[in-house]
């Protein structure tokens, strides 16, 4: 019985010259994995325009049906995406969300991504509501964000040449 | 049927009327040859080559004229060397159709793949996206690729408006054609065409201002693309983001079948309709529905509905609850006591208008009730009204409809649509009227009467027919000669118009109150706003034409339900005698003052409203009611059939449902009435207590019949973008000749038009309360009348 006991002991003093596996989070945060799945946001084009269109095909594909767009009708007075169709509205209940990224694989211009972002929390679950304001990124530096008016007849398609290029 | 011919399709033999083209006769067998621009409601023309298939005909012996045999004794078959058109191609006896081979198969893909050369990949923000033709048959008949250069795509115009609904996406438009075909062939208004040619070929519009169609949004719903879209739903929502319920449109007596597309909002999380679409009813709107109905719906979300009862305090309209105001006004009904007078809009439910009938006879002790506004003859509607199993979509040969004093496109528009159909079916139309319509285009004859001398011309063409046992005296003075002078009509037409009556196997006579006599004169009705319908109803009678299906009268009423809300009336014995000593007034869905009239002088003034009317304003209580879209209910028709809408979206604040208003009124009056429960629960009453409304229960009003052309569903190609019929046909009430076998006339004496009479002028696109909160229709609103003034004046 008593070499039992030497033997933990030992264990126990030789672990104590060990580092510590313990990460003082929050002060300390680990790096997450390349593909890991967090919290999402809207991205924009190089010009300040949004990439979203609208098109609700995220909402159609998410599995929680954690998503709700509301599309609307840009013009050149006040665009905010290329094409016709912008998100009025999109939001994501995050108390919903599975982070199965498939609204990023349904995306068609690449906007919505899911970014290594994990400490989602709050008070309250209305501000678990994602909105769009929340969610779309700031414009590039020195870029206008929108709405912009634009050049009339200069953004007729939906998506614009460098959303066409799928980035790694 | 007689003339069935047989034909096999993939090897499958399939029995189909001669005459019926080979992609209608693989669909009725459940084969689907997809097709783009043939369209089951439209001429065929074989435009966009995808409905190609392989057809072998029988050989034929020249020297016998019989079938060639083989040795197994079937008939030797000539296979085309070509592929045929199935949509073109009409079938033969014995005819052989492969729709699946390998030929067929690259046909498709071939096909398609110059289809969508040029069709842009916009299913993302394309408004079609989801319930496209194009996009479902490219996934089951397309290649998977092109071969075409992507940068040799044609570039044209997405944002081009046709009008000021309509918009038109020229690069997503596969020129089938629908659309203009639609608006020659059915609408019959020429305002669509082609301009240019080959890949830049593209559709524009001829009239000014731009397409100039009451029926323009149907276009949307046959356009196997996306390439029109409305102003209205355009990148609103995609179409599996909706729940689609069933309902009636309210605009007008047509009555027309629904499909409400709602999505709760995240403004303020409130259901809205985001678009309404035709809803498959063969019997009553086939798969169309006018603009008015289509853009109609805005009413139901309006900021100024209004959303709790108002109690008159110290001179001011304040907000108060429920109780208050409900007992406030059972405490007046109960003191004033018979001395009161109720109003009812014809716009209500037959529920809304039973309980209140129900209300009076019990409630109030009084039977004054008139319904607004004033209409007359839905009382000889009732008894001589077309007949159970009337279907203006089966009127041909042999029928002969007299229209008379009414603009059918102006006041029910899609029986414009169907009565001209009848008419290029055979269907022989009479069209009197003191002034040009739309229906002069079909008639077999044209009658232009002087305003005002309707009821003589009717007469006339009665005694032309030569009939009237009961009234022959009467009538035997209104020679044709003598209405000639009259009217004005030339003798000859009158005479040959009569010859068309008497040779009629079936008769409708459809009559509208373009006529320059008033109904009501200082709170009496007037024989002079009779007597037109008295006389078509003599010439139904006289003739012997009432009772039967497709025969008897048909009325153009002003609203979506005029007939019911007579009816309820009648059926608890409501009359309207002139009000003396009246002490209080009850006004649902009414807005006497709005129109231009004055109320009886009251002392308490209790109105039930969807908005704050002129007439709302001068009363002491108003009770907020709800719109058809967030209740149930019924409705009847023009031709009496019985109708169910579902509830759509939420209702709006504290308002409540018309016939729950005035339940909690009778309760609080002392009626034991606690059984009302649903609106289901008063339309049971109804069924067992109104012998003509019996068999109208809500599950019987729910059922649906198979319909041809099949539309829904999974089938989107084949008859547009409409729904099939899942809220129930309705029913067809009998009118009162079915029931009782009575029949009579009488003789009101025609009223001679003066010097000042102006014509009463119904027209589909007035303004009013309800259609004035749609912000999208409000270009195609008019203020001004249809024409001239002179045109209208009388003799």
């Amino acid at each position: 019985m008593i070499t039992e006991i030497l033997k933990g002991m030992f264990i126990t003093f030789r672990e104590i010259f060990k580092p510590p596996v313990t990460i003082q989070y929050p002060e300390v945060k680990r790096p997450v994995r390349q593909r890991f799945r967090g919290r999402h946001e809207l991205r924009r084009y190089a010009d300040g325009l949004e990439r979203c269109i609208g098109c609700a095909l995220c909402a159609a594909a998410c599995p929680a049906d954690a998503i709700y767009v509301e599309a609307s009708e840009n013009t050149d007075e006040q665009r905010y995406s290329p094409g016709e169709r912008y998100a009025k509205t999109y939001e994501i209940n995050m108390l919903r969300c599975i982070f199965c990224g498939y609204c990023e694989d349904a995306c068609p211009t690449d906007a919505i991504v899911l970014t290594d972002a994990y400490e989602l929390s709050a008070f309250s679950r209305k501000d678990l509501i994602y909105t769009k304001d929340m969610l779309i990124v700031p414009p590039p530096a020195g870029k206008p964000g929108t709405p912009q008016k634009v050049e009339e007849g200069a953004y007729n398609r939906s998506i614009l040449p460098e959303g066409l290029v799928s980035e790694p | 049927m007689a003339d069935l011919i047989n034909v096999y399709i993939n090897e499958v033999l399939v029995s189909v009327p001669k005459g019926t083209v080979i992609v209608d006769a693989a669909k009725k067998l459940g084969v689907n040859i997809p097709v783009f621009c043939y369209h089951p409601k439209l001429k065929p023309v074989g435009m966009c080559r995808m409905c190609l298939v392989e057809v072998g005909r029988r050989k034929i012996d020249r020297a016998t004229g019989q079938p060639l045999l083989d040795a197994n004794n079937q008939p030797e078959i000539a296979w085309g060397l070509k592929l045929e058109t199935g949509c073109t191609t009409p079938i033969e006896e014995g005819m052989q159709v492969r729709t699946q081979n390998e030929v067929v198969k690259k046909a498709q893909k071939d096909v398609l793949e110059f289809l969508l050369t040029s069709h842009p990949l916009d299913c993302p923000v394309c408004d079609k996206g989801g319930e496209c033709p194009l996009q479902n048959l490219t996934l089951q008949f397309g290649p998977g690729t092109t071969r075409f250069d992507y940068n040799d795509k044609q570039h044209l115009d997405k944002h081009y408006p046709l009008g000021d609904i309509i918009f038109l996406d020229k690069e997503r438009c596969i020129q089938c054609a629908r659309c203009i075909r639609f608006q020659d062939e059915v609408a019959d208004d020429r305002v669509l065409g082609f301009y240019e040619r080959g890949r830049t070929m593209q559709i524009d519009t001829l009239s000014e201002p731009g397409f100039d169609s009451k029926f323009s949004g149907n276009t949307t719903d046959i356009c196997p693309v996306g390439a029109l879209t409305t102003r209205d739903f355009r990148f609103r929502a995609r179409p599996w983001e909706m729940t689609h319920v069933p309902s009636i449109c309210t605009h007008c007596a047509v009555g027309c079948n629904l499909t409400l597309g709602t999505r709760r909002s995240a403004r303020d999380r409130q259901w809205e309709i985001l678009r309404v679409m035709p809803r498959q009813n063969e019997d009553v709107n086939e798969i169309w529905i006018c603009d008015k109905g289509r853009f109609g719906h805005h009413f139901t979300r309006s900021q100024a509905r209004l959303t709790t009862p108002l109690v008159r305090k110290n001179g001011q309209l304040a907000e108060a609850t429920w109780d208050e105001a409900i007992k406030l006004v059972a405490e007046r009904l109960n003191v004033v006591y018979g001395h009161v007078v109720g109003f009812i809009g014809d716009r209500v439910s037959n529920e809304d208008a039973y309980l209140f009938g129900k209300l009076f006879r019990e409630g109030v002790k009084t039977t004054r009730i008139a319904n607004r506004p004033h209409v007359a003859g839905a009382d000889l509607v009732q008894k001589y009204g077309v007949g159970s199993g009337t279907n203006l979509g089966a009127l041909g040969k042999g029928t002969v409809v007299l229209i008379v004093a009414g603009d059918v496109e102006e006041t029910a528009p899609v029986y414009m649509l169907r009565l001209r159909a009848a008419a290029q079916r055979g269907a022989k139309l009479i069209v009197a009227n003191a002034r040009e319509t739309k229906m002069d285009r079909y008639a077999a004859n044209s009658l232009r009467y002087k305003v005002g001398t309707e009821t003589q011309l009717v007469y006339g063409l009665l005694n032309a027919v030569n009939q009237g046992s009961g009234i022959r005296d009467q009538v035997a003075a209104y020679t044709p000669a003598k209405v000639a002078e009259i009217t004005g009509v030339p003798e000859a037409e009158i005479t040959a118009a009569g010859k068309l009556i008497a040779e009629a196997k079936d008769l409708i006579v459809v009559f509208g109150d373009e006529q320059p006599y008033d109904i009501m004169v200082n709170g009496q009705y007037t024989d002079a706003g009779r007597a037109l319908p008295q006389a078509c109803a003599n010439l139904v009678v006289a003739t012997g034409h009432a009772g039967k299906a497709n025969n008897g009268l048909l009325s153009l009423w002003p609203h979506n339900n005029t007939q019911g809300v007579f009816d309820m009336l009648a059926a608890n014995g409501a009359q309207w005698t002139p009000a003396d000593g009246l002490k209080a007034l009850y006004i649902v869905g009414s807005d006497p003052i709005g129109e231009g009239q004055t109320l009886p002088k009251s002392e308490f003034t209790i109105v039930q409203e969807l908005f704050l009317t002129e007439t709302a304003k001068q009363a002491d209580v108003v009770l907020p009611a709800l719109s058809f879209a967030e209740r149930d209910g019924t409705f009847t028709n023009a031709e009496r059939r019985v109708q169910r809408y579902y509830k759509a979206i939420a209702p709006l604040g504290q308002a409540r449902a018309d016939w729950e208003i005035i339940r909690m009124v009778g309760e609080q009056l002392g009626l034991k009435w606690t059984h009302y429960l649903t609106s289901e629960g008063v339309m049971a009453e109804i069924a067992a207590t109104v012998p003509q409304y019996s068999g109208t229960e809500y599950a019987a009003l729910a059922q649906v019949t198979e319909a041809w052309p099949p539309v829904g569903s999974n089938d989107l190609y084949f008859g547009g973008t409409a729904y099939d019929n899942r809220g129930g046909v309705g029913v067809q009430i009998k009118s009162g000749v079915e029931l009782d076998g009575q029949s009579e006339m009488n003789w009101i004496e025609p009223p001679v038009p003066s010097a000042e009479s102006t014509l009463h002028v119904r027209q589909l696109n007035r303004h009013g309360t309800l259609i004035d909160q749609s912000a999208v229709y409000q270009p195609r609103l008019i203020d001004a009348p249809i024409e001239p003034a002179q045109v209208l004046k009388g003799a």
